[in-house]
């Protein structure tokens, strides 16, 4: 039986302006165009296009553009297109539909809900341009209370502190694998951290030994599959990250498909060329809180109680009461992504439907610590479809500590959020492991977009954090003072634990 | 030569009524020490190059031989905790006693012999050396053990194990010799398999219930060379009969396909 499956997108060639170059031909890794020698030109395939746009960047005439193919069936608020040709695919293979990126429906969003304050009259605002602005953070454990001795007019800290990770700007760069991204993305990543001053995370698929040199910058990550897991990489990095579960996917494993698995990726995973990397949906050591305990003392002996221990979980229904487990287990950080969050691959089902918005997780969290009277013994990092700086002050007002991005990084590195990261063949050069597709990134110019993108949203929020009268970052985290909520239910505010706007 | 009074005079305070030395022998009294304590007593041991290190009165301390960057022989008198071997990297560890969960955790080198029984999950994603324990091992052992280049890891068990046997396992070898199972008994161990992807299991004698990724077949010639290595290697530490051991069949279990999860998506 044949489907009825029309294309998604329409390649529309203007062919006064198409000069026969073929830079389309050869930039689209889908192939969707090919030169036809005979007649003299170049035909589209428009089924194999997935609009990323990169032929017409980099047409040299402008003569590319990609239309969204509109109404191919009747319009029904219910029975979109999407869903429809989903179902068809569905029945043809009886497979699980998969996709890229972060969830891309109008989800419950709370960033738009929350608005920022503002100095007028009754307190100064700080002008960031002639005063200082603090916004290092440190994450890490900190101490209950300071010893602190006096001699001879000098100051003495008894209290021994433990390792923190020092930020020159609250935004890290989140877990992205080796294989999933590939290694010039990486490298940009790291050399980005390096002069930014903040830390990348070399996701669950281990660390180039080319890129060890980028250590101190790097928080590296133990997954069930424990890829690349050995001591030299644990003792590379300035924190180590149990990767319990991921936004995007919550409660699932991950699959990098033998074909990604390329002989400098299977080195760096340290598995056969080829094989499929499977990482089990848990990790099989850990079944419990005491379990968690267990890992995190065991990658502290491993690396001689000298950096933070970090765990990430996905923003769940129970995730303030399974935080405090993970504090209590002895976790230095603590990061939470939200069901907006992004992935390499996952199955759409499970995007688009598991888990809760990072700004409920960050406010339940932030405040079960408090309560508990434990907040101070980890650190908050938020995650999960950071879009700006103002959803970063946001965030942090409501309690993190400090942010991970990382769709945002890629838009900076040329992604243009086309979510087909899971075939590998990214025409940015971004989402595959293949060499000659990953030339397309160049880690010393992607590097600088990055430092870039910091440099600008740093300066948005002191910006922002001068307007409030507040001139170091530390008097922002968890003072929702600073937050008004519009549109929202008396259930959503308490939760947030902000006032209603005009309150 | 190790100089014992450089190393005793570089050793905390609180642990020297802990430490003797014994000609080129270091023997720690670990009772009553902390596992921090006790894995720091270690590291300073094993940067000052002692060679050889015995503890004794071992009670539940975790995370033994963890953090050590040379090929030092530890034997341990007592019980260790969880995590014995975890992320290890060169030594070798001879256990006089058994052995709690978690033994050579994401294990990278060296050795572990265990002259007893193991809890669960033994040799979960080890990637290289050698784990033998006499006796039974718990459940969850070998999940995701894989091998890499020149690395291959391998666990011999004495007794039999229990559920989930070498789930998810990705490389290795795994070789269960039942010698504590009576006449035609199976393992215990159900769901043996689930998820394999590489490497093999050997057993010797049945298996009653495997997952669906998996068969079992007869063991070839090489299989042969690899289980009598194995074998001797065992008989070695802990005085079984070579022979006696050889003269039940053994049968390889090994997975279908190297992809057994490539056909669950639909674009
Ligand atoms: S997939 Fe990208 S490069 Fe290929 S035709 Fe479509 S927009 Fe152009
Ligand atoms: S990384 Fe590449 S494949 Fe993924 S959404 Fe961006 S442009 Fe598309």
């Amino acid at each position: 039986m044949k489907s009825y499956l029309p294309v998604d997108f329409i390649v529309e060639r203007d062919e006064s302006k198409c000069i026969r170059c073929k830079v389309c031909v050869n930039q689209c890794t889908y192939e969707t165009h090919n030169y036809d020698a005979q007649d003299d030109v170049i035909r589209s395939k428009d089924e194999n296009c997935v609009n990323c746009q990169r032929c017409v960047t980099m047409c040299p005439t402008h003569a590319l553009s990609i239309k969204k193919n509109l109404g191919p069936f009747r319009d029904n608020a219910n029975w979109s297109s999407e869903v429809i040709k989903d179902i068809k695919k569905q029945a043809e293979t009886g497979g699980v539909l998969l996709t890229g990126m972060g969830a891309d429906k109008p989800y419950l969003t709370y960033w738009e809900r929350l608005l920022l304050n503002a100095s007028q009259v009754t307190n100064p605002s700080i002008d960031p341009l002639r005063e200082p602005m603090e916004i290092r953070t440190y994450l890490g454990a900190k101490p209950d209370a300071l010893e602190i001795e006096f001699e001879d007019g000098d100051i003495d800290l008894k209290t021994k502190l433990a390792p923190q990770l020092i930020l020159e700007t609250p935004i890290m760069f989140s877990a992205m694998s080796y294989g999933a991204i590939s290694l010039n993305v990486h490298e940009s990543l790291a050399r980005a951290a390096m002069r930014a001053g903040t830390y990348f995370n070399t996701g669950e698929g281990g660390l180039d030994s080319r890129l060890y040199k980028y250590g101190e910058r790097a928080i590296v990550q133990v997954a069930s599959g424990r890829f690349g897991v050995h001591s030299s990489y644990l003792n590379a990095g300035a924190a180590i990250e149990i990767k319990i579960g991921q936004g995007a996917k919550p409660g699932i494993g991950g699959h990098l498909p033998g074909e990604k698995v390329t002989e400098d990726i299977a080195r760096t995973r340290m598995i056969p060329v080829g094989t499929d990397a499977l990482s089990p949906a848990p990790q099989h050591d850990i079944y419990s809180i005491e379990d968690l305990r267990q890992l995190i003392y065991a990658l502290k002996e491993a690396t001689n109680y000298s950096k933070p221990v970090s765990v990430k979980i996905a923003a769940v229904h129970n995730v303030a009461a399974i935080a405090s487990g993970i504090v209590r287990a002895g976790a230095d950080i603590i990061a939470l992504d939200g069901v907006r969050g992004s992935t390499g691959a996952a199955p759409k089902v499970i995007r688009d439907n598991v888990g809760i918005p990072i700004e409920l997780a960050i406010a339940s969290v932030d405040q079960r610590l408090r309560d508990e009277g434990i907040r101070n013994k980890a650190s908050i990092v938020a995650a999960g479809g950071f879009r700006s700086s103002g959803d970063i002050v946001k965030a942090i007002a409501l309690g993190a500590d400090a942010v991970y991005v990382a769709t945002a990084a890629l838009i900076a590195l040329g992604c243009t959020v086309c979510q087909k990261c899971y075939t590998g063949k990214c025409p940015w050069g971004i989402a595959t492991s293949d060499p000659w597709i990953s030339k397309r990134v160049n880690p010393e110019i992607g590097a600088e977009r990055l430092v870039n993108l910091l440099r600008g949203w740093s300066m948005e929020i002191k910006e922002i954090m001068g307007g409030m009268g507040i001139n170091a970052i530390e008097s922002l985290r968890g003072n929702r003072l600073h937050l008004r909520g519009v549109n929202m239910t008396d259930t959503e505010l308490k939760i947030l634990g902000v006032k209603m706007a005009g309150e | 030569m190790i100089a014992k009074e450089i190393i005793l005079a570089k050793l905390d305070s609180r642990f020297l009524p802990h430490v003797t030395f014994n000609d080129q022998i270091c023997q720690v009294n670990a009772e009553g020490l902390h596992y921090r304590d006790l894995n720091s007593l270690l590291r300073t041991l094993d940067s000052h190059g002692v060679e050889k290190v015995e503890l004794h009165s071992v009670c539940g301390q975790r995370y033994i031989g963890t953090d050590l960057k040379t090929g030092m022989a530890i034997e341990i008198y007592g019980t260790p905790g969880n995590d014995l071997a975890a992320f290890m990297n060169g030594p070798y560890i001879t256990v006089y006693g058994n052995a709690q969960d978690c033994v050579a955790n994401t294990m990278n080198e060296g050795k572990v012999v265990v002259h007893g029984r193991a809890g669960d999950i033994t040799c979960y994603g080890m990637r290289g050396g050698k784990v033998f324990i006499r006796d039974d091992i718990g459940a969850r052992a070998g999940i995701h053990m894989k091998e890499y280049m020149d690395k291959k890891p391998y666990l011999v068990v004495g007794g039999t194990a229990m559920d989930f046997l070498g789930e998810y396992m990705a490389g290795g070898v795994l070789l269960v010799l039942g010698l504590n199972l009576k006449g035609d008994e199976p393992h215990k161990a159900r769901f043996v398999g689930t998820g394999m992807h590489a490497g093999v299991i050997y057993v010797r004698g049945n298996v009653a219930h495997m997952g669906k990724e998996v068969k079992m077949v007869d063991v070839e010639k090489s299989d042969m060379l690899t289980i009598e290595g194995l074998v001797r290697e065992f008989c070695g530490y802990f005085k079984t009969d070579f022979e006696e051991i050889l003269s039940k069949k053994f049968m390889k279990i090994v997975p279908y396909s190297h992809r057994p999860y490539g056909r669950i998506y639909a674009y």
